[in-house]
């Protein structure tokens, strides 16, 4: 038999024609990178190559690395391989790379999602012979509402608080869910504060988009300013003493797991909102059906239970072990992120 | 119903006690009178009966859904409430409805007897159609057990507040035996009627566990102190030559143990006792585990009567003569209590007995000490009284409502403890849902060949930190060796500390042992699994007790085969 276009090493996704890796997990020697998320590009490896979009986000958590950047749909080619960078939705210059040799094509998503948030170039479907897909969110309980009603419930939920002189915290990763929250809150309705986690990414990310304004809370910040408005943090100052200066606030978390009330009620946060940049069920199944691939391999999520369920419709499907993603549960509220590195130590 | 589902959004969106009652007497406030007895019955566990069994509606749910049964119950395992699945997983209706939740109630008490088909299409059709929060509620009302993080006391603090009735006096009118169909709230709440209270008991008065030092409680000689009994707290009432038993829980378990009938006549009408429902084996206190055989039952068997009979410990009178006594101090109360011992036949020990004419009653003994050494030394003598520790109830003090402080103290016995081996592991329900928090332990055993195995004893879902149960958690998902549905078992590698309360010999568990309230204490770390306590290491734990020795289990055995 033959060697297999991509493997899973101990390393991380291996293309041995090319000697290149996908996302991989250990240090290497050339690494292709789908997206700037910390489980996705790590420490270590001699070259990256990645979107364009992602060069600043990967140099802001990891320093000056090699790094080079490529356009949508540009094709590259080492030791005989073809590559190529495809929208992925997920965030800003979140890609899917696409891996094509001797009339063999590849697809490996990263992470991602269908819909359009306004913010990451929107995903595109590739076809495929194998399609090497997340599945964070891969059981029929995961059912998405369209981004415009949540964001309708966010911005009621941030003016019904100014109305009751709250200050509304809301919690989201501060690369990707912090930018895309920014992104359609109201700002009419007050000021947006921010975590210093949030505002640093947010400014490497000014360049490529539009945010409204946003403020960074700081020693000097004074408690009456921030009173009713609106503050955006990460997960992990939930809890914490920073968090004690917003008083008297109620708490929110925008996350695919709020779909759960236990997952909410676990973390002790008033209000969850249902708002996640993976694919839901059916977006899931949607975008598979859509790359015409018949082998399908799962990568992190729910995998052993989607994977049964893609072999019972027909497909050719399994699970592979990565380091993607936590677990199969929010353990953390980070929605398969594990790493916090440097934003908010020892909370 | 519609405003029934916003309150239980409501209350789903905060986490904070006062906005919750703020929620509910709004509610309370505002709502139709059926409907409010009807959110009252829910919220104190009054559902009505079951009209669907749960095997129908994961079915119908996974059909109407259109997924595979097996990926329905997957969902279920990791969401962790059937109602919450269900309405996850059937397509989104959007509308809102407009018939009122008495109606719906109506509705569910009517389903129960149909046909299957008819029961089908009535889910279908309001799983349709109603939004996630109306589809939520509604199918919660049909599995029933509306946990949402609402205690009884809390509903009672809001219906107070709502309607200016005391707290205490609410919680009276509230208990006991009424029927949400039948009753109005006029009649449930509002008004004052005298005949109502025949069977109503007292709010029971619940002690606190001593903090610190039991020095700090003062001069020994304010207290008085019994055994901390280990059976079921119940109330017993005899009004109108009537009997009810209540139990702590606020069930009416009168049915359960017709044993007390006996009471109604040797013991005047008027007259509320409160103590500790026992197992009286051969003229001897039993342990709980006895009395486990009893607590299910809702018909009780002659055989069972003469197997495992019940007496009442009892250790305070709240109603004398047809007046609440409650503002009596301790002291005074025991006075009338002992009293009235002198004045019936009670039970006398020794196994040889002829009990006919004997009430199942017996008196909680009260104990003064000089000083709080000859106290403890008294508390390291409970495992031997069949008590798990003392309880300290000041000599003054009246017979309070609910948990107080001050007054009344238990002080218990420090746990018994072992090293056990995780094996087995199950994600927990509502706010541990989708993590593996409910965990079985084992302990060495030599089999047959004499090789050391593992043999399961106990299951202990509480006492790790949210940061440890997070950490095992994750180490059980990388190190899971089969699945059984949603069990696991799991590589024998960590050992805790497994802290519980009692322990006797049980025919029902496979390792020979049950053991109450067992608890996760510490992880140790520091041992490996050999290091493990044996099965040896907890029967030698068990106090020695005519009926409990493992002579005596075999000896019964024997006689049963």
């Amino acid at each position: 038999m033959n060697t297999p276009l991509l493997q899973f090493t101990h390393r991380g996704i291996y293309c041995a024609p090319a000697k290149v890796y996908l996302d991989p997990w250990k240090p290497v020697d050339k690494a292709i990178i789908s997206h700037g998320h910390a489980d996705h590009s790590r420490w270590g490896h001699k070259s990256y190559i990645t979107h364009h979009k992602n060069v600043p986000i990967v140099k802001h958590r990891l320093g000056d690395v090699n790094i080079t950047g490529k356009a949508w749909g540009e094709t590259f080619t080492i030791n005989g391989v073809t590559f190529s960078l495809h929208p992925a939705g997920h965030i800003i210059g979140s890609s899917q790379i696409r891996v094509a040799h001797k009339g063999e094509v590849w697809v490996f998503t990263g992470d991602y999602k269908l819909e359009d948030d306004g913010l990451a170039t929107p995903y595109e479907s590739i076809k495929c012979h194998t399609f090497i897909t997340e599945c964070t969110f891969g059981l029929p309980a995961f059912l998405w509402t369209p981004q415009k009603e949540v964001f309708t419930d966010i911005n009621q939920w941030w003016a019904e608080n100014k109305a009751n002189g709250q200050t509304s915290v809301l919690f989201g990763y501060s690369l990707g869910k912090a930018q895309r929250l920014l992104k359609h809150l109201d700002p009419s309705i007050g000021k947006i504060y921010t975590h210093g986690a949030v505002e640093n990414m947010t400014a490497v990310l000014r360049p490529l988009a539009t945010f409204p304004q946003t403020e960074l809370i700081t020693r000097d910040t004074k408690k009456e300013d921030i009173k009713g408005n609106m503050v955006i943090a990460p997960p992990s100052a939930h809890g914490s003493t920073w968090i004690r200066k917003m008083t008297p606030f109620v708490t929110a978390s925008a996350s695919g797991w709020m779909a759960f009330r236990g997952a909410r009620r676990r973390r002790a946060i008033d209000k969850g909102f249902v708002l996640s940049d993976h694919c839901d069920w059916p977006d899931l199944l949607k975008a598979i059906k859509n790359t015409g691939a018949e082998k399908i391999i799962c990568t992190h999520g729910y995998t052993d239970i989607f994977s049964k369920y893609l072999r019972e419709l027909g497909y050719d499907a399994r699970t592979e072990q990565t380091q993607y993603g936590e677990e199969e549960g929010p353990v953390s509220l980070e929605e398969g992120n594990t790493e916090l590195t440097g934003e908010h130590a020892n909370q | 119903m519609k405003q029934f589902a916003t309150l239980i959004k409501t209350l789903d969106s905060t986490n904070k006690t006062t906005k919750k009652v703020e929620a509910l007497a709004n509610y309370f406030a505002r709502a139709k009178d059926a409907d409010k007895v009807w959110t009252i019955a829910i919220l104190s566990h009054r559902r009505p009966p079951r009209p669907v069994n749960t095997t129908l509606l994961r079915e119908w749910a996974a059909e109407l859904a259109n997924i595979p049964l097996w990926l329905f119950e997957e969902s279920y395992h990791i969401v962790g409430d059937l109602a919450e699945t269900i309405a996850l997983v059937v397509p989104a209706g959007e509308t809102s409805s407009e018939k009122s939740l008495t109606v719906f109630l109506e509705e569910m008490i009517a389903l129960k007897p149909k046909e299957e088909a008819d029961k089908k299409a009535y889910l279908f059709e309001n799983w349709r159609q109603l939004n996630y929060y109306e589809r939520f509620v509604f199918t919660k009302l049909i599995t029933g057990g509306f946990r949402i993080g609402v205690s009884q006391k809390l509903m009672t603090r809001a219906l107070s507040k709502a309607t200016g009735i005391d707290e205490d006096v609410l919680a009276y009118k509230l208990m006991g035996n009424w029927d949400p169909n039948t009753i109005s709230f006029q009649d449930l709440v509002l008004e004052e009627k005298e005949s109502d209270y025949l069977s109503k008991p007292y709010p029971f008065y619940l002690a606190y566990a001593v903090e610190g030092e039991v020095e700090d409680l003062g001069a020994v000689s304010n207290w008085s102190f019994e055994h901390k009994w280990d059976g079921i707290r119940c109330q017993v009432i005899i009004r109108n030559d009537e009997l009810f038993v209540w139990s702590r829980g606020e069930e009416l378990v009168t049915d359960k143990y017709p044993e007390f009938q006996k009471f109604v006549g040797p013991i005047p009408n008027g007259t509320v006792l409160d103590g500790e429902l026992l197992p009286y084996v051969n003229g001897e206190l039993g342990t709980f585990n006895d009395l486990q055989t009893r607590i299910g039952r809702k018909t009780v068997s002659k055989n069972l009567l003469v197997k495992t009979p019940v007496i009442l410990k009892a250790y305070d009178v709240l109603e004398w003569k047809g007046k609440d006594i409650r503002t009596k101090t301790f002291v005074e109360r025991r006075k009338i209590l002992e009293q009235l011992f002198r004045t019936i036949p009670v039970i006398s020990g020794g196994a040889e007995q002829d009990r006919t004419e004997q009430l199942p009653l017996l008196l909680s003994e009260r104990m003064e000490f000089k000083s709080w050494e000859e106290v403890a030394q008294e508390r390291n003598r409970a495992r031997e009284m069949r008590s798990e520790g003392l309880m300290l109830k000041r000599k003054d003090s009246p017979y309070q409502v609910g948990r107080k402080k001050g007054d009344w103290w238990k002080w218990k016995v420090d746990p018994l403890t072992i090293d056990a081996v995780l094996t087995y592991a199950m994600r927990g329900h509502g706010r541990r849902s989708n993590l593996f928090t409910d965990y079985t332990f084992a302990l060495w055993q030599e089999n047959n060949e004499g090789k050391k195995e593992l043999v399961t004893f106990a299951k202990a879902y509480s006492g790790l930190t949210d940061k440890e149960f997070k950490e095992v958690d994750a180490w059980i998902k990388k190190n899971t060796l089969e699945r059984f549905g949603p069990v696991r078992s799991v590589t024998p590698h960590h050992v805790f500390e497994i802290a519980f309360e009692g322990i006797a010999f049980s025919k029902r568990h496979k390792s020979g042992v049950a053991t109450r309230f067992p608890r996760i204490l510490r992880w140790r770390k520091d041992k490996k699994i050999e290091e493990a306590n044996g099965l040896e290491d907890l029967k030698a734990l068990i106090s020695p007790s005519p009926q409990s020795t493992p002579q005596k289990e075999e000896e019964a055995k024997n006689t049963k085969e």
